[in-house]
């Protein structure tokens, strides 16, 4: 029975390898879409358009809107607003995310010890935009307000604050690729273990070997285990490499411990191989196949917590993401590459994967054999 | 062969369109569309689904974040700081006395944050400006520098309330920043990002639809038989376009008024406006799904690459979700080559702004733009011999 | 009417050109057949035709237009490509009504054209039928009735014989024929060498260059009085056809019935020849009965006969430790899917040392049957058994036994020659020594060593079949199961690939095998016919021939007797109840 499935998954490796385009189709879009995507995925605030409307002809005023365009990363570009009409004009066409309004009377208030009001209008299409550059306004304005008490250049009066002093914890420089690109190495190896289970079945089916294969001594339980282990290793394989390339091409800090990804990724690979291997099973065309594994993909990595928390999902389908692998796999990636879990903070994230795999791969068993009819 | 391929003969009549040849080969795309289910259920089951995962799995906005809360000494400020964390929607609140006792949690990953005010804090505000510090988890950097700004924005309201409580005048700042958010007062993200999915619903749905027609074509032997009846390109392609862009027309209607009515997404603009940049787009989709087709006249190939090019890079790249302001100059350069970027900019107008003819037409007539330069290809790529 | 001048066409990536400087002149109100095997160059003949390739040499004219320059002729044109063109999903009626308005013609005309059409193929009472629902023949017809709403003056039809039952193909003959008879000119492309002698004339391709050009007599009437019938000992025919195959002088031998039918060379009877060439002939050669040529015989002639080099002779220990006398039993075999009926009640007993063939016409349910033989597919009802035990059911030691050889030669195209053959052994159990051992013996007697280290999906189509009877032996089953296996492979790889089958069963091994030719049916010793799910008829080819003999058809071929044999049974149903259309023929269905 051994030398059997030895037999078989030699000749699958040979398949994936010998042929030019799935050599190509297996190896370079996953390490492509790493590099792409990781450096896509981001929510910071950079390079944005802010526009100044600025009616106070008084100092205070005029330092307050150079302080805007002393931040070229956040905001690159500082269009100057004349009048309200300016202020829709460039908010509406999406020029700038937002406007930041001084008054006319900002600066006599400011002399005077009066509190002034400085209005950031903000564009809503964009909301998380939006939300981030308040953040980033608020920021600026404190700090010139500080800074200008600290000069005098204000009138001291009774004046109280409560100062955050935020220390960020495993991502101290909040660096979206230290996010993403440890939640792509799931969503991209998910991929390619899917693609190569989920179509290697359906190929056979359309070229006629699959009756030579069910003709021959080869048992059910025998032919899933020579496509399940290649695509496996293929996905492991690939898994590793890209550890390797965001750890050194990337510079991401690799804080747990390898041993503990590795299993996650063995366990996690076991759970999209069953998987792919249903999909397999189910469908008898290899465009099936492939509407089957986007079938899955879509929603899997809607829902795995890579673009946006797992927990603002709505409660109506929280419970397809709690049984989403990519789930699990996003965040025990993101927390061995940042952070130094002990096992008992991994725990809560690596166990659902093992009845997660186990269901895959023992209904996958039973559909293939169902499936044989 | 290239040299002769140029040299193809004309047909006696390739020089004007048929109307009749165009209307029976759409009749029978029609025909084909009505018997083969899996066409009407990408069409309108798979949009809604796609509709509902983006409504009901993508969101932005905070709410119950887990967060810890230590108050290491109480007084009258930390309970009326307490309460007002207790009443913020955007917050879950784990309180303790005793920093030790949140911190295995936070590293646990079950809270997001820690604020800790420390045992100095009440004597701190009654001279003035006191610290506070915040423990963040930063390893989803986005969801980090959000709890970071609503901590400070309590942290500041709070103060101002106490303030005026007291009937002081102290200020927390003597600035005020006063936010205010045009288009989506709320800021809700579900607002922003639902108009944009419907872009992203409809490249891929778009793709989809059209990348198989014409490698089916080739592949069951019909091309063969349609070519020996000299019809051209573009009675050919427009036979195969006309159907599925009605088709994808009302699918694109439906998820819009789905958008609307279920999600409760506000809608400023003109339907008739939105009719029409849909259209536009659609005749990219649906070339891009022609061209893909015609290039491979391969099931197989069209399907993997409608998948590749459908869904990774329109979901990320076309500012959905992500900033494209924000991207490196390279990717930001890429993002310019994909058609969904400008639709969902359009389709965000629409629906929270309305009418702002400046980016509904540069969109439209990059679109447009988008759509010229791959129907030149597809028809193009068209072959109209067997070569 | 159609005119070649020196064409040559050449594909890119293609080691020869696909036709190779064709100069042919096609006439009006003829019917030529175009006659080859795959890949001889006949569907790049009629593409370049009707102007859908573009010739690298040479010009093409029909009906006096240069295909180059204009494509008016296409208004005189009907073309029926190998698929038919047809929309599966597009009622008959719906069919014909796209084409007639892609041919632009007015819609009232196009109506009583339809109509016409309709009643001339007898489609009249399917019309609202899906086509994908239609019967081979059904479809068959309706793509022949789609290119022809215009009245053609030229009709290119693109093996319009293949999948076709013998029954509908004799109709469309007729449907042929009349237009003929009307002035239309007509190429008709086949592989099958028994049709080329119903066409006016012949144009024989091979390898992209024309062998022949002509009246069919004519190129059969070279093998005339060379072409002679040997009585000899049932038992002995096998081995004696390899034997003769040897001698110099004989050009073809061929199993037909309880006879062999031998070609010679001119050499070994014309007198004067030198007496070493005479000497050489065989020993019994006036036992022989002179016998009519075929235009087969011609052919196998005109490519040189069956190269000697090529006619293996192993000596091979006796395959399979089975002794069972009779090796595969099917016993009351039935196969539904949903309401109909594919296999109805099949029984029959293979023995030991048997060449059994499954023979009927496309959907009949003979692919079916074989599934259920092999293990592939559940019976509803009944059993059956190979060497004793239910494939079924049997444990994976019970599948040794079994050799199996798909319809598309499925093999790894990925993997190399030797990759294949290593990965089949090892799944039935070869290792070591003796995997290295039964590859190395594979690969030298079918020739395959020098190509081992290619990947099999390059090899040209006959070494594919050859590949993959290799693969189907390596293991030495008592039992192989052939399912239409010398499809498309040119008539010389046909002859070799029989010549292998003849020493495996010699060796005892059971062959199983279907197909639609029906000179592979003479190399059975049984044959069983089957129509409609059910057996109609099983006996030696010599009985099933015999039985249909009659004053009017002293000789009659096998493609005869079926079809008065197909005709009766259709008749027989027919008188006990009207024919619900023929469900049991839906194509792309399990059956075939």
């Amino acid at each position: 029975m051994l030398e059997r499935i030895r037999r078989l998954v030699i000749k699958e490796f040979l398949a994936i390898f010998r042929n030019p385009a799935s050599r190509m189709a297996v190896l370079v879009p996953p390490l492509l879409q790493l590099l792409i995507f990781s450096f896509g995925a981001t929510l910071e605030v950079r390079n944005a358009g802010i526009g100044i409307f600025n009616e106070d002809l008084g100092v205070l005023g005029r330092e307050l809107a150079a302080r805007f365009q002393s931040v070229p990363v956040t905001f690159s570009r500082v269009v100057v607003c004349h009048s309200y009409a300016d202020v829709r004009q460039v908010l509406n066409t999406q020029k700038v995310l937002a406007v930041v309004h001084i008054p006319q009377d900002f600066s006599q208030s400011l002399l005077a010890g009066q509190t002034a009001v400085v209005q950031v209008l903000l564009d809503g299409r964009q909301s998380n935009a939006a939300a981030v550059t308040q953040g980033y306004t608020s920021r600026i304005v404190r700090d010139f307000a500080r800074t200008a008490l600290a000069s005098g250049a204000i009138a001291r009066r009774p004046f109280a604050q409560s100062i955050p002093v935020t220390r960020v914890w495993y991502n101290e420089n909040l660096h979206p690729l230290w996010s993403s690109m440890p939640a792509l190495l799931g969503i991209l190896t998910n991929l390619v273990a899917l693609l190569v289970t989920g179509l290697s079945v359906a190929r056979e089916r359309e070229l006629g070997t699959f009756d030579q294969l069910l003709v021959s001594p080869l048992r059910p339980g025998e032919i899933l285990i020579g496509k399940a282990v290649p695509a496996f290793v293929v996905a492991y394989v690939e898994g590793g490499l890209m550890i390797l390339a965001a750890v050194t091409f990337f510079g991401l800090p690799f804080r747990g411990s390898l041993l503990l990804l590795a299993g996650a990724l063995f366990v996690f690979l076991l759970a999209i191989v069953g998987i792919g291997l249903w999909i397999s099973a189910i469908s008898s065309t290899q465009q099936q196949a492939l509407l089957g594994v986007f079938t899955y993909m879509v929603p899997a990595v809607l829902l795995s917590g890579f673009a946006t928390p797992v927990e603002n999902i709505h409660p109506a389908i929280r419970w397809v993401a709690n049984v989403d692998p990519l789930q699990y796999m996003v965040a025990v990636s993101r927390k061995v590459f940042l952070e130094d879990p002990t096992p008992d903070v991994i725990w809560p994230f690596v166990w659902p994967l093992l009845p997660i795999a186990a269901f895959t791969l023992i209904t996958s068993a039973w559909f293939f054999r169902h499936r044989l009819d | 062969m290239s040299s002769q391929a140029v040299s193809a003969p004309k047909s006696s009549r390739s020089r004007h369109i048929r109307l009749r040849c165009v209307l029976a080969l759409a009749q029978k795309e029609g025909y084909q569309i009505l018997r083969d289910p899996s066409s009407l259920v990408i069409a309108f089951v798979l949009p809604l689904v796609l509709l509902f995962l983006f409504g009901l799995g993508i969101s932005l906005d905070p709410t119950s974040i887990p967060l810890g809360l230590v108050v290491e000494t109480r007084s009258a400020v930390t309970d009326r700081l307490a309460t007002s964390f207790r009443g913020s929607s955007y917050f879950e609140l784990w309180e303790a006395d005793d920093r030790a006792e949140l911190e295995p949690l936070f590293i646990s990953g079950r809270l997001k944050a820690v604020v800790i005010l420390s045992q100095d804090y009440p004597r701190q505000r009654t001279m003035g400006s006191a610290t506070v510090q915040v423990l963040v988890n930063g390893s989803e950097a986005n969801t980090a520098e959000l709890i970071v700004n609503y901590v400070e924005n309590l942290l500041q309201k709070q103060m101002w309330y106490d303030a005026e409580a007291r009937g002081q005048p102290v200020a927390a700042s003597p600035i005020l920043v006063e936010p205010r958010v045009w288009y989506n007062p709320n800021v809700d993200s579900r607002a922003a990002i639902l108009p944009g999915s419907i872009a992203v619903i409809m490249t891929l749905i778009g793709t989809i639809l059209t990348a198989l027609v014409v490698a089916r074509e080739w592949e069951r032997g019909t091309m063969e038989a349609l070519l020996a009846s000299s019809i051209s390109r573009a009675e050919f392609l427009l036979g195969k376009f006309l159907p599925y862009f009605g088709l994808g027309l009302s699918a694109m209607m439906l998820v819009a008024i789905v958008t609307v009515t279920l999600f409760g997404v506000p809608f400023r603009g003109s339907w008739l406006v939105l009719t029409g940049v849909s259209a536009v787009f659609l005749v990219v989709a649906l070339g891009l799904g022609l061209f893909i087709s015609t290039a491979t006249a391969n099931q197989f190939v069209a399907t993997q690459v409608a998948l590749i090019v459908g869904y990774l890079p329109s979901f990320i790249l076309s500012g959905l979700v992500f900033e494209i302001n924000s991207m490196p100059l390279s990717i930001r350069i890429l993002t310019h080559l994909l058609p969904p970027r400008y639709f969902v900019s359009a389709c965000r107008t629409s629906f929270l702004a309305g009418n702002v003819w400046e980016v509904i037409l540069y969109d439209t007539s990059l679109l447009a733009l988008f759509a010229v330069v791959l129907w030149i290809l597809t028809i193009r790529k068209t072959r109209l011999t067997l070569e | 009417m159609i005119r070649f001048e020196q064409v040559t066409k050449r594909f890119p990536r293609a080691d020869r050109a696909a036709l190779h400087e064709v100069s042919v002149r096609i006439l009006a109100g003829a019917i030529t057949g175009v006659i080859g095997p795959d890949g001889a160059g006949k569907t790049t003949f009629l593409r370049l035709a009707a102007g859908l390739l573009v010739p690298d040499q040479g010009r093409i004219t029909v009906l006096d237009h240069d295909t180059q320059r204009e494509l008016a002729f296409r208004d005189h044109l009907a073309y029926m490509p190998q698929k038919f063109g047809l929309y599966t999903d597009l009622t008959v009626w719906e069919n014909l009504l796209l084409y007639a308005r892609l041919r632009g013609i007015p819609a009232a005309e196009g109506r009583a054209s339809i109509d016409r059409l309709l009643t001339f193929t007898g489609l009249g009472p399917f019309r609202r039928r899906l086509a994908g629902k239609l019967s081979g023949g059904m479809k068959q017809k309706l793509g022949l009735a789609c290119s022809m709403l215009i009245q053609p003056k030229v009709m290119l039809l693109d093996e319009p014989g293949v999948g076709v039952d013998p029954v509908s193909r004799r109709e469309l003959w007729k449907i042929v024929q009349e237009q003929r008879d009307q002035g239309v000119g007509i190429v008709w492309s086949t592989p099958y060498l028994d049709e080329a002698e119903k066409c006016d004339y012949v144009l024989v391709l091979y390898e992209g260059k024309v062998v022949f050009f002509g009246p069919p007599a004519e190129f059969t009437a070279r093998a005339n009085n060379r072409t002679f019938l040997v009585e000899i000992p049932a038992e002995e025919r096998r081995r004696l056809t390899r034997e003769w195959l040897q001698k110099p002088t004989v050009v073809d031998t061929r199993i037909q019935g309880q006879r062999l039918r031998v070609v010679l060379r001119p050499e070994a009877l014309v007198p004067g020849t030198p007496p070493e060439a005479r000497d050489a002939a065989p020993a019994e050669i006036h036992h022989m009965a002179p016998t009519e040529a075929r235009f087969e015989d011609a052919f196998i002639d005109a490519l040189g006969g069956v190269p000697k080099d090529r006619v293996a002779l192993v000596n091979r220990t006796a395959s399979g430790e089975n002794h069972h006398e009779e090796v595969v039993v099917a016993e009351g075999l039935v196969k539904r899917f949903g309401r109909f009926t594919a296999v109805d009640h099949v029984s029959f007993r293979v023995r030991r040392g048997e060449v059994f063939g499954l023979l009927g016409p496309n959907g009949a349910g003979k692919s079916t049957t074989f599934r259920m033989l092999c293990g592939l597919a559940a019976p509803t009802e009944g059993h059956a058994t190979v060497a004793g035990v239910d494939l079924r059911k049997a444990r994976a030691q019970a599948r040794r036994f079994v050799g199996y050889m798909a319809q598309s030669f499925s093999l790894y195209g990925d993997l190399t020659v030797r990759q294949n053959l290593e990965f089949f052994g090892g799944v039935y159990g070869l290792r070591g020594a003796r995997l290295s051992v039964a590859i190395r013996q594979m690969l030298d007697e079918l020739e395959l060593a020098p190509l081992a280290n290619i990947s099999a999906g390059l090899l040209p189509l006959g070494f594919k079949q050859r590949l993959a009877l290799a693969v189907a032996i390596l293991h030495r089953p008592a039992v192989v199961f052939l399912d239409e296996p010398t499809s498309g492979v040119d008539p010389l790889a046909r002859r070799e690939f029989w010549l292998r089958i003849d020493q495996l069963v010699e060796e005892g091994a059971v062959v199983i095998v279907t197909t639609h030719f029906m000179d592979e049916a003479e190399y059975c010793d049984r044959l069983a016919l089957i129509n409609r799910g059910k057996v109609i008829a099983m006996d030696s080819p010599d009985a099933i021939r015999n039985s249909i003999q009659s004053p009017q058809l002293p000789n009659p071929t096998l493609e005869d007797a079926f079809i008065a044999m197909l005709e009766r049974a259709n008749e027989a149903t027919e008188r006990d109840a009207a024919v619900t259309a023929t469900g049991a023929e839906r194509k792309g269905g399990p059956t075939t």
